[in-house]
C-alpha cells in the first residue's frame, strides 16, 4: 500500500519576538534569546555572539521558562501579623510595605547604623548593594561569598591578583594539560562544560582531583579520588617532586614573584619573617653581580635564590628558601602525604612528571611581541602550557585558603600564570595583591546619619586594618576583619543569625537580606537557626532580631520568618547589569560586561529588588540616592541608575558605550542611550584587548598603561606575585606579642597557628566533632555535590528540574557500605555530634571510601516552593545541614570560633565528619528529621480532610 | 500496518559522544522546551508540583558506573537516550493507522498526532525505550528530530540544528546526514569507531554513538621524569634542599 506522508509545517516562526538578556539560572550568566509568542515566553537559547557561552545552554537555563512561570512566585508584598514562623501573613501595597521599611531603617539609621545587617545572598549586583550600605552607614554588609568560595576569591587575590572562575581562566585553546580540583557544577558552568569538550577534542589530559566521580570527573582522564581537605597535601607531594626533580621555571620566578625578595631571620624580633626593604620601603633582594643589596624590583640584577646575608647586621634570606624548606621537607614527600590523602605516592610522582613534561618540554611560543613594565622588549609570547582551575571542593574547608594558595604556588612555580596555555587574567584583573582597598568600619567611624568613609568590604594586610576595638572585639555582626576571620573579604553571611540572635558581638535591630534561604540549606544547624530566628529577648518581650526584611521572588523556607516581604521580580522582567565594578563576564583577551533587560512584564504586584532599593535609598535621604534638592535622584529606577551613576568621574556601572556620542571605554561622560546599545548588541559589550596585551598582564606595560587609563589599576608598577604572603606573618606576630593591636588571649594560638606566610596543610579540621580527627568515632567525611540541573534552592519549584532531582541519596563506597552491613537501597542513620539524619543509600565505585556524598539543596521543607505536601522533596530528600555545627566547640578560654576558616571566615562545609549506621525497616520510607510546614502564603498544599 | 519507504534520501540523525557527554541534561530541558510548543502536541507534565512529578521526554539522560571486562576498573557513563531513527524501526511497521511513518526525505520518525489512536503498539516494538505516551494528549511522542527548526528558512542557517545540538555545551552532539559518507558526521563516526546500539537487534540505527576515547593515562611524562630523576633519586630525603639549593642557586637575570 503507497504511503502519503502528512505535510509538517516546516518553517513556523520561534517568535513573533526574540530579545536577549542574561540567564540567571546559576552564577555564570550566560547570554539568552528569549523567544516570544503571544507575549508568552516560548523558547530560550543561547546567544551565539555572547563571550560567556557562545550559544550553548545548560540543563537550568533550558528550563528557565518553568522559574519564570513558577507557581512558587510571590505575589505581592506581605506584612506578618501571626507569631514568626507560623505564616500568617497579609498581603499590602507597595507604598505602605516601603513605607514600613524606611521606618525601621530610619530608625536606625538615626540611632546607631551599625543595628542594620544587610546581607545580600545570590546577589549579582553588590556594586549597588554594597553602595547602599555604605551610604546608609553601616558596615554590615556582604553577600553569600562568605558562605560559598571567599577561600577562592582571597587565596587568588592576595597571591597574584587575580583568583580561579571570575578572574581568571585557563587557557583553553592552547593549554596542554588542564587539572581540575573540587569542582562538581559549581561557577562557570558552560564555560568549563564547553572547554572540557574541546579539551578531550584536542587529546589534552584532564585530571580531576575530587574524591567524587561525576560530571567532569566522569570524562577526565585521570580521576583521582582524593580524601576530602586533603588537596594541599596532594598539592605538596605535586610541588615536592618538582623541586627535587628541579623542574620548576627559575627565571619566572626572579622576573614575576617575590622569590628573591630577602625575608628578615631574626627570631623574636618584631618583624621577624617580615621583608627586609631600604629606607623607601622597597623590598630588598641580594644581587649577585654587585654582591650586595638592591631594590628587589630593580632591572637587570641577578638576584639570589638561594643564600643568607646580611641586612644591617642582621640576617636575611630569600623567600623562596623558606618554601623550598616547606616543600621539600620529608613531611610533604609523596610516600608521607599519601597515605594521608587517598592517592598513591607513584601517581603524584607520575603528574608531577607529567605536569613538568607539558611545561617546559611542550612550551609553546606565540609571534606576539610586547614590552614588560622595565622597557625591554620581546619578540614572542612564551608559554607553559599547564593549567588548573579549582573551586568549592577546595573552598569549603578551614583550611581552604591555605590549600588554593598551595595551587596557585604550584601554578607559578611551573611558570603558568598568565602566559600562552597557562592561567589567564580576565580584565580589569590582574590589581596588585592584594587590591588597595580597606574594609570601612572602625571604631568611631559609625555614626547616626552618616555614610562611612568608604565600603565595608575591602583587603586587609595586617593587623592595623582590622575592624576591632581596643580589646579587639568584633565591630560588624559576622565578624569579619576581628581577630576571628581577619581576611575575611566577603564577610560570613552564614554566622549572621546566629550572632545576631546571641546579641555577639552587639545586637542588630533590622535585619535585611535578599535572595538567600538562610532558614534552609544556606545555614548550617538549621535546628538551631531556626531557634534563633523566633527566639524573643526576655528583657524586650520582642523577638531577638526584632525586625527581618527580605526579598525573594519565590516561596522558599525563608519567608516564614520574615516580618516584612519585598516580592521580587523574575529574571526576565528586570533590568540588571553585571558590572566591572562587581564580578564582570570578562574573558583573557578583554573585558565585558552585560545587562539583563526586562523581556516580560510582570503579571503581579512584584517590583525588582534594586529598583526597590534605590526606592528606599532615596525615601532614607541617603547621599547619592538624592539630588540637592531631597528628591530622587534615580527616579527611573535601576536603569536609571545603571546608565547615569558615577562611582568616580567617568566610572560607571557599564563601561561599553560611553560618552554622549556612546563611542567611549571604561571612561566617559554618561550616555543617555547606553541602555539601547546594549540592547542592540545582544546586551553585553566586549572590549578586545590589543593583541600585545593578552599575556603577562601582570608585568606588561601596554597592558598595565592601558588598564590605568581605565581605571583597572592605580599605577603601571608590575604586579608581582606574593608566594611568601608577608600580610600572614604580620597576624602571627602580632599573635606572638607583637605590637599595638594584638588577638585576645582567647585567639593567639589559633592566629599564630594559622597565619602562616606559606600554604600549610594544618591537619583535619575536626568540623566540630569531640575529641579531634584520630580519635574520633565519626569516621567519615561527609560532603555534599551541586547537580548539575539544580542551583542551590531555586531548583525544585521548577517542573522539569525537579522531573530529574526530586530526591536523594547517600551515597556510600561500595566497600564502606560492606564494612558496616550496608547494602544498596537501605535506610541509614547518619549522624555528628549535633544531630542525626536518616535517608537512603545507593552504593558506588567512584566515590573516596572514607567519604559519603550526597546532592545539595534536594531536601525541602514542607509548605515551601509551593509543592504539594507529599512532594518526594520532603519525604525523600534530606540535607546535611542539620549534622554541620556552626560554632566549634568551646576553645581554651570558652570561646567558640565559628566552623570557618581561621583566616578567610569561609563556611567550612565540607569538614563534616559523620558515622553511619544501618536503620531499622522504614515502613514509610521517608527521611527524618521532618520539620512541621514552613507555611508560605498561598503555596499550602495540605491533603483534603 | 505501516509501510516503510524503500530508500530515503537523507539519513538525517545524531552522533552523541558518550566521551564528553557530562550528563548536565542541557539536551533534555532544551529539547523539552523546544518541543512543547513546537511540532506535534505539548509535552504534558502530570503532578508537577505534586508526589510523583512526571511527564513526557523525547531525550532522557542515563548515568551509570560500567566495568571493564578487561581490568574490572569502573568507571562513569552518561548515555543521553532518545528516538534513534531505525531504517528498519520496527515502530513504524506495527503501527495500525499509519501514523508512525519514515519520511522519505530524510529519514526522520515521526507521529502524526492526528491519525494515533495511543495504542502503544509502537512503544512495545521500540527496542530503545523511546517513544513515550502523552496520557493527557492521548498521543505518542518521540524526538522529531526537531524538523520544524532543522529546514526553518527563518532561523539563521546555524540555528537550523535540532535544539539539543545548539544546547549541548560539551559539543557531544553533532547532527547531520549519516546517508553521506562525506558529510562531517559520518567521518566522526569513522575516525572514533561510532557504533549503533544494540545494532544485533537489526534495526538499523541512524544516530550513531561515539565510544568513550581511552584515557590519556600515561603520556610518556613518567618515562622521561623516572629518566632525569634516576640522576637524583639516590638523593635520601634530608639531603634533598641541599642538593636543590645547590642547583637553585644560579645566576639569574631581572
Amino acid at each position: 500500500m503507497s504511503f502519503e506522508q502528512p505535510d509538517v509545517a516546516l518553517n513556523e516562526p520561534s517568535a513573533d519576538e526574540i530579545k536577549t538578556t542574561t540567564c540567571y539560572m546559576c552564577a555564570c550568566r550566560c547570554g539568552i534569546r528569549v523567544h516570544l509568542k503571544d507575549g508568552v515566553v516560548r523558547y530560550i537559547d543561547g546567544n551565539r555572539d555572547h563571550p560567556v557561552n557562545k550559544g550553548v545552554l545548560c540543563g537550568k537555563g533550558s528550563a528557565g521558562i518553568m522559574q519564570h512561570y513558577s507557581p512558587a512566585r510571590l505575589k505581592a508584598p506581605m506584612k506578618r501579623v501571626g507569631p514568626r514562623g507560623s505564616g500568617e501573613f497579609e498581603e499590602i501595597s507597595w507604598d505602605e510595605a516601603l513605607s514600613l521599611a524606611t521606618d525601621w531603617l530610619g530608625t536606625v539609621r538615626a540611632d546607631d547604623p551599625k543595628k542594620l545587617a544587610f546581607f545580600t545572598g545570590r546577589d549579582q549586583s553588590q556594586a549597588l548593594t554594597g553602595w547602599f550600605a555604605q551610604q546608609f552607614g553601616t558596615p554590615n554588609f556582604a553577600a553569600h561569598g562568605g558562605f560559598c568560595s571567599v577561600n577562592m576569591a582571597a587565596a587568588g587575590l592576595y597571591t597574584f591578583g587575580g583568583a580561579f572562575w571570575e578572574f581568571g581562566e585557563p587557557d583553553w585553546e592552547r593549554t596542554k594539560y588542564f587539572m581540575l580540583f573540587g569542582v562538581a557544577e559549581d561557577h562557570a558552568s558552560n564555560p568549563l562544560k564547553m572547554a572540557l569538550g574541546k579539551l578531550k577534542e584536542r587529546g589534552v589530559k584532564v585530571v580531576a582531583i575530587n574524591p567524587v566521580r561525576t560530571g567532569y570527573q566522569a570524562i577526565a582522564d585521570e580521576w583521582v579520588g582524593i580524601r576530602p581537605g586533603t588537596d594541599a597535601l596532594f598539592v605538596g607531594g605535586l610541588i615536592h617532586e618538582l623541586l627535587r626533580t628541579e623542574q620548576v621555571d627559575l627565571d619566572y620566578l626572579v622576573r614575576y614573584t617575590n622569590a628573591h625578595w630577602l625575608v628578615i631571620d631574626d627570631p623574636g624580633a618584631a618583624d621577624h619573617g617580615l621583608f627586609a626593604r631600604d629606607a623607601d620601603g622597597n623590598p630588598l633582594c641580594h644581587d649577585k653581580t654587585s654582591g650586595g643589596l638592591k631594590p628587589a624590583g630593580d632591572a637587570d640584577i641577578t638576584p639570589a635564590l638561594v643564600g643568607t646575608f646580611d641586612v644591617d647586621g642582621r640576617k636575611a634570606r630569600p623567600s623562596f628558601m623558606h618554601l623550598a624548606e616547606r616543600y621539600l621537607s620529608p613531611d610533604m614527600a609523596p610516600e608521607k602525604v599519601a597515605e594521608q590523602c587517598d592517592v598513591p605516592a607513584d601517581t603524584i610522582k607520575r603528574i608531577a612528571g607529567e605536569l613538568a613534561e607539558a611545561a617546559f618540554k611542550g612550551e609553546i611560543a606565540l609571534d606576539i611581541p610586547w614590552t614588560d613594565t622595565h622597557g625591554r622588549h620581546h619578540d614572542k609570547m612564551v608559554g607553559r602550557p599547564v593549567s588548573m582551575h579549582a573551586m568549592r571542593g577546595i573552598s569549603a574547608h578551614a583550611n581552604g585558603f591555605h590549600t588554593c594558595r598551595a595551587i596557585h604556588l604550584l601554578q607559578i612555580l611551573l611558570g603558568t600564570i598568565d602566559c600562552p596555555g597557562g592561567f589567564r587574567y580576565k580584565p580589569p584583573f590582574p590589581k596588585p595583591p592584594p587590591p588597595p582597598l580597606k574594609p570601612f568600619g572602625k571604631p568611631g567611624t559609625i555614626k547616626p546619619n552618616t555614610p562611612m568613609g568608604g565600603p565595608p568590604l575591602g583587603f586587609t594586610a595586617g593587623p592595623e586594618d582590622l575592624l576591632v576595638d581596643a580589646e579587639g572585639t568584633p565591630q560588624r555582626i559576622d565578624k569579619a576583619y576581628s581577630w576571628d576571620a581577619p581576611i575575611a573579604a566577603h564577610g560570613l553571611m552564614h554566622m549572621v543569625i546566629t550572632n545576631a540572635a546571641n546579641q555577639d558581638p552587639y545586637p542588630v535591630d533590622v535585619l535585611f537580606m535578599f535572595m538567600a534561604n538562610m532558614s534552609w540549606n544556606s545555614s548550617m544547624n538549621i535546628p538551631a537557626v531556626l531557634q534563633h530566628l523566633t527566639t524573643k529577648d526576655p528583657a524586650t518581650g520582642d523577638y531577638k532580631i526584632p525586625k527581618i526584611i527580605y526579598s525573594d521572588a519565590y516561596g522558599s523556607e525563608m519567608i516564614p520568618y520574615a516580618d516584612l516581604i519585598l516580592p521580587d521580580t523574575t529574571y526576565l522582567e528586570r533590568w540588571d547589569c553585571i558590572s566591572l565594578l562587581d564580578r564582570p563576564i570578562s574573558e583573557p583577551d578583554g573585558p565585558a560586561d552585560s545587562i539583563r533587560q526586562p523581556v516580560v512584564e510582570p503579571d503581579r504586584d512584584v517590583r525588582p529588588f534594586q529598583t526597590v532599593l534605590l526606592d528606599l535609598g532615596a525615601r532614607l535621604g541617603l547621599p547619592g540616592f538624592v539630588d540637592e534638592d531631597g528628591a530622587p535622584k534615580y527616579p527611573g529606577g535601576y536603569a536609571d541608575y545603571i546608565v547615569n551613576h558615577e562611582r568616580a568621574p567617568g566610572i560607571g556601572p557599564l563601561a561599553g558605550f560611553r560618552g554622549e556620542d556612546g563611542a567611549t571605554y571604561g571612561k566617559g561622560a554618561p550616555n543617555p542611550d547606553q541602555l539601547k546599545a546594549y540592547i542592540d548588541n545582544g546586551c553585553f559589550h566586549h572590549h578586545a584587548l590589543d593583541e600585545s596585551h593578552r599575556f603577562y598582564k601582570h608585568a606588561n606595560a601596554g597592558y598595565l598603561e592601558w588598564a590605568k587609563s581605565v581605571g583597572f589599576v592605580g599605577s603601571t608598577n608590575p604586579i608581582v606575585f606574593q608566594l611568601y604572603l608577608e600580610p600572614m606573618q604580620k597576624f602571627r606576630l602580632a599573635g606572638e606579642g607583637h605590637g599595638e593591636i594584638q588577638p585576645p588571649e582567647s585567639h593567639r594560638k589559633r592566629i599564630t597557628a594559622n597565619f602562616d606566610p606559606l600554604p600549610f596543610w594544618p591537619g583535619h579540621a575536626d568540623g566540630g566533632a569531640p575529641g579531634g580527627d584520630a580519635a574520633s568515632e565519626y569516621d567519615l567525611h561527609a560532603i555534599t555535590q551541586r547537580p548539575m540541573a539544580m542551583y542551590h534552592s531555586w531548583g525544585s519549584q521548577n517542573a522539569w528540574l525537579r522531573q530529574i532531582h526530586a530526591e536523594n541519596r547517600l551515597y556510600v563506597h561500595r566497600k564502606t557500605a560492606a564494612d558496616r552491613g550496608i547494602s544498596d537501597d537501605d535506610w541509614v542513620w547518619i549522624s555528628s555530634p549535633i544531630g542525626r539524619v536518616k535517608c537512603q543509600v545507593r552504593l558506588m565505585d567512584g566515590v573516596n571510601p572514607n567519604t559519603v556524598w550526597t546532592w545539595n539543596a534536594i531536601g525541602k521543607r514542607r509548605g515551601a516552593w509551593g509543592l504539594d505536601h507529599d512532594a518526594p522533596e520532603f519525604k525523600r530528600g534530606f540535607l546535611l545541614n542539620h549534622l554541620i555545627t556552626e560554632l566549634l566547640p568551646a576553645r581554651e578560654g570558652g570561646y567558640r570560633f565559628s566552623n570557618s576558616d581561621p583566616v578567610t571566615g569561609q563556611a567550612a562545609w565540607y569538614d563534616l565528619k559523620v558515622k553511619i549506621e544501618k536503620a531499622d525497616a522504614d515502613a514509610e520510607g521517608q527521611t527524618a528529621p521532618r520539620f512541621e510546614a514552613a507555611i508560605v502564603p498561598g503555596m499550602v498544599k495540605e491533603p483534603a480532610e | 500496518m505501516t509501510a516503510l519507504p524503500a530508500t530515503t534520501e537523507k539519513k538525517l540523525g545524531l552522533v552523541i559522544d558518550l566521551d564528553t557527554c557530562v550528563g548536565c541534561q542541557a539536551c533534555a530541558t532544551s529539547c523539552k522546551e523546544w518541543n512543547t510548543a513546537g511540532y506535534s502536541e505539548p509535552l504534558t507534565d502530570e503532578e508537577p508540583m505534586g508526589a510523583d512529578p512526571h511527564g513526557s521526554w523525547l531525550n532522557r539522560i542515563h548515568g551509570y558506573e560500567v566495568k571493564s571486562a578487561e581490568d574490572n576498573t569502573s568507571r562513569t557513563v552518561h548515555f543521553p537516550r532518545s528516538c534513534l531513527h531505525c531504517e528498519e524501526p520496527a515502530c513504524v511497521t506495527v503501527c495500525p493507522t499509519g501514523a508512525s511513518y519514515k519520511r522519505v526525505e530524510d529519514g526522520i520518525v515521526l507521529v502524526n498526532p492526528e491519525t494515533c489512536i495511543g495504542c502503544k503498539l509502537c512503544s512495545w516494538a521500540c527496542p530503545y525505550g523511546a517513544r513515550e505516551y502523552d496520557y493527557s494528549s492521548g498521543v505518542m511522542k518521540k524526538c522529531t528530530l526537531c524538523v520544524d527548526r532543522i529546514y526553518n528558512e527563518t532561523f539563521a542557517p546555524e540555528d537550523r540544528v535540532p535544539a539539543c545540538v545548539k544546547a549541548c555545551p560539551t559539543g557531544a552532539r553533532h547532527f547531520g546526514d549519516i546517508g553521506d559518507p562525506s558529510s562531517d558526521v559520518s567521518q566522526l563516526v569513522a575516525e572514533r569507531g561510532g557504533f549503533d546500539l544494540l545494532g544485533a537487534f537489526g534495526y538499523k540505527p541512524v544516530n550513531k554513538y561515539l565510544p568513550p576515547r581511552p584515557k590519556a593515562h600515561d603520556n610518556g611524562a613518567a618515562a622521561a621524569e623516572a629518566a632525569h630523576a634516576e640522576t637524583i633519586s639516590s638523593t635520601p630525603p634530608e639531603a634533598r634542599l641541599e642538593k636543590f639549593f645547590a642547583w637553585a642557586d644560579k645566576v639569574l637575570s631581572r
